[in-house]
């Protein structure tokens, strides 16, 4: 295609929306709405991703050892366990920094004191342990099993109900937002198609001389495509502006407002949010508006 | 240029045939009338050799392209060598002539350079020079129908099809727009008019080929009107 002709159809799409104002906004808004929607689930996936992977990292597992083992046979588990691809990290923790975490809690006030009274004394020396984050918490009870197999291991604490709980309310939270933008990028498409086919209603005359005259399919095409793409476009720069102020306000509000929120959980940053949501809105904004176009000129213009 | 052999239309879910075993050859340079009553299958034909309709039978041929072997994306390519008026003019109202003439090289992809050149000379040939900038509304229909020939003219076609140019026009204005067809025909497009202008006809002495119900009943150089009854 010539760029002339190019520029052509892009002026005639523009047109065409000037033309079916009313629709095209009608369009416009249902993408607007779609992708708004689909924003802030986004944000609240990605934040809840965030979170869940910060309990992950909080979710741990302590492999014990048997009274009286050997340095030696405890670098021996470290070394099997290590070599597990269900391991996120894995830290060993020596029966002094059992203790000593321990007395630091107990004895907050005291520590010094009480450590003196202990006069080097253990009374946790055996409590060295490995603790461990799993990638996939859904592999929890066979990981556990596993280590519990192991020789020289005296005992292992999980915390299961935690695990399995995150697990089901991630899927619940996950299906339902697939559930609803997918009924909404529906009803977008259907609306594109609408106002499309009016368009077409509209010049049907032009295009009826635009045939008999010679142009060809794609040139017939090119302006209704071009329409779909700006109202998709349009509609999905929209949506991302108003998310963008809205997750803007919404987590200075609760961080500033919310003591409890914000010592233990942090938002994921406005920019590393929007670096993956503006492509995926602009190419579903653009997608709708290519395939409502395409389906509309493919029934309606038969040429 | 135009090759007809036992060509039969029936429009879906039609009983009889709107053209039956029409067998016509017209040469490269020729000018023919085409005329008939309502009904007697001239727009059909037209429509065939637009090829917006597949006959029922029979082939058609067309500058040398075999319409039963012609593929579906190669239509517009042949459309692109048969400039076509109608009886409405069909111009586009919200745009000035200018912008009427030079849609017919936008659609084909002509370098703006060319359109910018073509269409003031196309709009001199036809006498509306001085009018580019007007709407077809503020124009007289014989005007419109100038436009529209300039718009059938502007891409050079080899053949122009003109059903019943003269249909919305006084007898003045009908008879400039023949003679510009005339004047196409004599640098060497060859021009079809469909009409039922008595008048016209047997005043241009051309060949005419006549229709009833579909048949061809009588073919004539230098022709007149032949009253169908």
């Amino acid at each position: 295609m010539r760029i002339s002709s190019f520029l052509y159809s892009v002026r005639q799409g523009l047109k065409n929306i000037r033309r079916n104002l009313l629709f095209s906004l009608a369009s416009v808004g249902t993408i607007v709405s779609c992708l708004f929607l689909f924003g802030i689930f986004y944000c609240i996936i990605v934040n809840f991703r965030s979170a869940m992977n910060d309990l992950k990292n909080t979710v741990t597992i302590s492999v014990f050892f048997n009274e009286g083992i050997s340095d030696e046979n405890i670098n021996l588990i470290g070394e099997q366990i290590r070599l597990r691809d269900e391991v996120n990290t894995m830290d060993f923790i020596s029966a002094e920094e059992a203790w000593d975490s321990y007395a630091r809690k107990k004895y907050a006030d005291n520590y010094d004191e009480a450590m003196a009274s202990f006069a080097g004394d253990n009374p946790l020396k055996n409590s060295a342990s490995y603790k461990i984050t799993m990638k996939d918490l859904s592999n929890q009870a066979e990981f556990v099993n596993y280590l519990k197999s192991l020789d020289g291991v005296r005992k292992v604490k999980t915390s299961e109900v935690t695990a399995d709980g995150i697990q089901a309310l991630s899927s619940v939270v996950g299906y339902a937002s697939i559930g609803i933008i997918a009924i909404l990028l529906l009803v977008s498409i259907f609306l594109i198609n609408n106002t499309i086919t009016i368009g077409i209603t509209v010049r049907k005359e032009e295009i009826a001389i635009m045939k008999l005259i010679g142009a060809t399919n794609f040139f017939v095409r090119a302006p209704f495509i071009v329409e779909g793409i700006v109202i998709g476009l349009v509609g999905s720069l929209i949506p991302l502006a108003l998310v963008w102020l809205l997750y803007d306000h919404v987590v200075s509000y609760v961080v500033g407002r919310f003591n409890v929120i914000s010592n233990n959980f942090a938002f994921v940053p406005i920019k590393e949010m929007f670096s993956v949501l503006i492509p995926i809105s602009a190419a579903i904004g653009i997608g709708l508006g290519l395939i409502g176009s395409i389906l509309t000129t493919r029934k309606h213009l038969k040429v | 240029m135009i090759y007809l052999e036992h060509v039969k239309y029936k429009y879906p879910g039609g009983k009889k045939y709107a053209l039956n075993d029409v067998n016509i050859k017209i040469e490269p340079g020729e000018f023919v009338f085409i005329v008939g009553s309502s009904g007697s299958g001239k727009t059909s034909l037209i429509k065939l050799l637009l090829k917006e309709m597949e006959p029922t039978s029979g082939n058609i041929k067309v500058a040398g392209v075999d319409y039963g072997k012609l593929k579906r994306r190669n239509i517009p390519k042949l459309r692109r060598r048969i400039g076509v008026v109608f009886q409405n003019f069909r111009l586009l109202k919200d745009r000035t002539i200018y912008e009427n003439v030079a849609f017919a090289q936008r659609v084909v992809e002509t370098p703006s350079r060319f359109i910018r050149r073509q269409v003031p000379a196309m709009l001199t040939l036809v006498g509306l020079a001085d009018k580019y900038k007007s709407y077809p509304k503020q124009l007289s229909g014989g005007e419109q129908q100038r436009v529209a020939l300039a718009r059938a003219l502007v891409n050079k076609p080899e053949l122009l099809l003109a059903d019943e140019p003269t249909g919305n026009l006084d007898p003045k204005n009908s008879w400039e727009i023949m003679r510009l067809l005339e004047d196409i025909n004599r640098k060497g497009t060859t021009v079809v008019v469909v009409t039922h202008n008595r008048e016209i006809v047997n005043m241009m002495q051309k060949r005419v080929i006549t229709l009833k119900k579909g048949e061809i009943i009588s073919d004539e150089q230098k022709g007149g009107y032949i009253d169908e009854d």
